[in-house]
């Protein structure tokens, strides 16, 4: 991951062929049923389509699963991102609410998510509690926290600078497809550009000989934990300024297992061991597409979850070595 | 199952039909053959310690005789009767019970239900807990043990949960009892009390397979010894005749005669310097016991001794891998305490580990990544080996090691074992150490790249580096060590220097009578 070896790009092409593929293939599907589909059109200077719509969707889950990503590739999980969504856009609502500046609310969000993070990262790293038992303490008492501090109401807010984070655009993109781009360089600089990448996958393909190695494991889990609250408290911020209120039983509720689902079927093994940021984005992008295309296609709704699963399941076959080496 | 089996059983001793008799066991595993026509007799009555050293056979001839591996050739008979177990349960059924060097208890149970779990006996449906806790202190008692069964496991000492082990494999009345390295978290009181109830059953006429590696405990308690090597038997000999100069030659596969042409010992080099590395009692309960130890820039100290003597264990210790919690070390003349590997690596420290799948390698990362992974974590997230340094690096430790690989970007899980040996050898000499800690360098890796490893030992030190080298191999040991620090059951035994060094004389050394 840190040079751009000759075989590299074959290696990323082949792990993302499969997930490409199934999005080529729903993305076709949607242009033969409504020709309209890829027409983009910019109104206001801004830019609308169907497509840009399914970007502007995904965009919370992408989010997670950028920091989810780095979660994983230390062969943790983390199950608390919709309750870390859920506090930091109670946390921003009510701040804006009692008349704070965006500055200090989105801060103050962006911080708690880092909060959270960090502390999934100490009771892993530190307390040694298994990541799914950790990060399950906080999505459970998460929502609590958030409950508490929207005092069991859904905090509306009328606030442009706020609104802004989930429906303005910046130059001619809706502000969350700008949000995940900017997040996804800053963490294909982190870790490809320091040592970040090769500590986090050598720690989370063997640990113990990372130990030997030198490499400060509990570091390298709080910086995962960490980044992901972080990713959490973004994604959070967008879904709270998209409804302009913040919700706090239904804000990234189940967002987690999109996440999780989004890396996996990307081409990040769950046991750990490789960042895979871009996999990850096309992941995201293909659940998305996938219930964009069951809305508009008026399959009834009652259906979504098990076309979901029917096709990750596919992909997640479709990648796997061992169906190939059978038939080859 | 029920009680019939606990009366004692009175055949007179030494010549009593054999109990356990096995015969020409064969047992293979893809591209080893683990166990070759292998003979094992235990009769009633005896303590029969099975010894060899790493790969001999052991661990494979009690997985067969356990039913955890199913043997392709020859016969097991036990008490006559042709058995060949499928199921470790189906083992215990016929009547060998095993208890394993990890205690394999259910720690939040209680001592009785410990005892009982799986053949509870039940009353109307339900348990019978009054026959559970009057069953428990039966079986307890056979071993002279008054405890409380209601008390938690958790809350024993290690040395009681392996009796309360013991406790439960007797309840099944079992003639056999398989005993795996119980020894091996136990100190000495522990030992004594395991070696009472060990004598106390014996006397009943039960037969006892005793696997260590402490030798005065396998003279302390057997009546015979069968020795493997490289999966094939050796002999079984009498404990009392077998002196121990000869148990440790057989184990290692050296003759006697071959002995005393041992290969010339290399000229110690002379210690320039202060010593790099001092170490004044340093020991670790369990582990090791106050080892003192020098080690100067230049010279290869050599860590001898049977496997579990604590060879593995010193090094752990001095790398930062395990807190000592006795003793001191000093770098340079200065007093230093390692919190963790990175401390010491800092301190110009290397280790190549004897697992080298579980705690060397990173499988999946490339051959490059595995190189620079020591140097990079010493230099810390920031300061970052950039891509070109890296390939640079990487291409130049496989030229240098002659590490075979198509190029730098694959997969370390895909080379050989020597290959990624070298590889492991590159992550440390990438990041300049001072010290080298080799623990089994050269096993399970082909001849050439063995011979390789250690010229590349020779030309390391010459430029300065120190080098601390455990191996197994005696010959290897004595070949490359200016120094050799012998250790026998967890304590340093023998120091030998230049002309003293021998095969001969470690063998001898470690068999010192204490």
């Amino acid at each position: 991951m840190n040079t751009p070896a000759p075989h590299a790009a074959t290696g990323t092409w082949h792990k993302l062929r499969w997930p490409l593929v199934a999005l080529a293939a729903l993305l076709l599907f949607n242009l033969a049923l409504s020709p309209s589909f890829f027409q983009l059109h910019v109104r206001d200077g801004r830019l609308y389509g169907s497509i840009v719509d399914v970007f502007n969707r995904a965009s919370p889950v992408m989010l997670l699963a950028l920091g989810m990503t780095l979660v994983i590739a230390t062969g943790g999980v983390d199950l608390s991102v919709g309750a870390v969504m859920a506090i930091a856009g109670a946390v921003a609502a009510g701040l804006v609410r009692s008349g704070q500046p965006l500055v200090v609310s989105v801060g103050v969000a962006v911080a708690t998510g880092l909060a959270a993070g960090l502390w999934n990262g100490v009771l892993v790293g530190y307390v040694r509690v298994p990541p799914i038992v950790a990060t399950l303490i906080l999505m459970v008492s998460g929502r609590g926290v958030a409950q508490l501090l929207t005092g069991g109401q859904i905090l509306t807010f009328e606030n442009k600078p706020l609104e802004y984070l989930g429906n303005g655009a910046f130059l001619g993109l809706p502000f969350p497809i700008t949000l995940v781009a900017l997040v996804f360089l800053v963490m294909l600089a982190l870790t490809q550009r320091t040592a970040t990448g090769l500590f986090l996958e050598a720690a989370g393909d063997n640990e113990s000989a990372s130990h030997y190695a030198g490499v400060n494991i509990r570091g390298v889990r709080l910086l995962a934990y960490g980044s992901c609250g972080v990713c959490a408290a973004l994604a959070g911020l967008i879904v709270a300024a998209n409804i302009k209120a913040a919700d706090a039983n239904n804000a990234g509720l189940y967002l987690e297992l999109d996440a999780i689902l989004a890396v996996v079927v990307g081409g990040t093994a769950l046991a750990g061991g490789r960042i895979f940021l871009g996999g990850s984005l096309v992941g995201a992008l293909l659940i998305q597409t996938l219930a964009t295309t069951i809305i508009t296609r008026n399959i009834p709704p009652t259906f979504t979850l098990m076309v979901k699963a029917a096709v990750i399941i596919a992909v997640c076959l479709l990648q796997s070595p061992k169906l190939w080496k059978k038939r080859g | 199952m029920e009680a019939a089996g606990v009366e004692p059983r009175r055949e007179p001793l030494p010549q009593s039909p054999p109990l356990l008799e096995a015969r020409g066991v064969t047992k293979r595993f893809p591209g080893v053959q683990a166990l070759a026509g292998v003979d094992f007799t235990v009769r009633r009555g005896e303590v029969h310690a099975l010894m060899g050293e790493n790969g001999a056979g052991k661990s494979t001839l009690i997985k067969v005789l356990t039913g955890v591996h199913p043997f392709e050739q020859g016969e097991i008979r036990l008490e006559g009767r042709r058995i060949a177990p499928r199921s470790p349960r189906e083992a215990q059924a016929l009547g060998i019970s095993t208890v394993y060097q990890e205690v394999s208890l259910i720690p939040f149970l209680s001592i009785a239900e410990n005892i009982c779990l799986g053949r509870q006996p039940r009353r109307l449906g339900g348990i019978n807990w009054a026959e559970i806790h009057r069953r428990a202190g039966r079986a307890l008692a056979r071993l002279g043990l008054k405890l409380d069964v209601r008390q938690t496991l958790a809350d024993c000492s290690i040395a009681v949960q392996q009796l309360v082990a013991i406790a439960r494999a007797l309840d099944v009345a079992a003639p056999l009892l398989i005993l795996d390295e119980p020894t091996s978290s136990l100190d000495e009181q522990e030992v004594e009390e395991l070696f009472r109830v060990l004598r106390k059953l014996k006397g009943e006429g039960m037969g006892i397979v005793f696997v260590t590696h402490f030798l005065d405990q396998v003279y302390a308690i057997s009546e015979r010894i069968t020795i493997l090597r490289n999966g094939s038997l050796v002999g079984e000999f009498e404990a009392a005749s077998l002196p121990r100069l000869e148990l440790i030659s057989r184990m290692l596969g050296k003759e006697f005669a071959e002995l005393h042409f041992h290969p010339p010992p290399p000229t110690a080099r002379k210690a320039e310097s202060a010593p790099l590395l001092q170490v004044r009692q340093l020991g670790r309960k369990g582990a090791v016991e106050a080892i003192d130890l020098r080690v100067t820039g230049g010279e290869i100290v050599g860590l001898a001794g049977l496997l579990g003597s604590g060879r593995t264990e010193t090094a752990r210790l001095v790398f930062g891998l395990d807190a000592p919690n006795q003793g001191i070390m000093e770098v340079d003349g200065r007093p230093v305490v390692f919190r963790s590997p990175a401390s010491a690596i800092a301190l110009g420290f290397g280790f190549c580990p004897e697992d080298r799948k579980m705690s060397g390698i990173i499988p999946n990362l490339s051959v490059r990544e595995n190189i620079v992974l020591a140097l990079q974590a010493n230099q810390g997230w920031l300061r970052f080996v950039s891509a070109a340094k890296q390939v640079e690096l990487a291409e130049r430790f496989i030229k240098a090691l002659d590490i075979r690989t198509p190029h730098a970007e694959q997969p370390v899980r895909l080379l050989s074992g020597g290959n990624q040996q070298k590889v492991i050898l590159a992550r440390w000499l990438a990041s300049h150490p001072r010290l080298l800690i080799l623990d089994e360098p050269t096993r399970g890796i082909d001849v050439g790249a063995k011979a390789e490893i250690e010229k590349l030992m020779a030309r390391l030190t010459s430029e300065g580096m120190a080098i601390l080298f455990i191996s197994s191999d005696l010959e290897e040991m004595v070949r490359n060590s200016h120094r050799i620090a012998v250790l026998r059951d967890r304590r340093k035994v023998a120091e030998l220097e230049g002309e003293a060094i021998s095969e001969n004389a470690v063998m001898h050394a470690i068999a010192a009578a204490p």
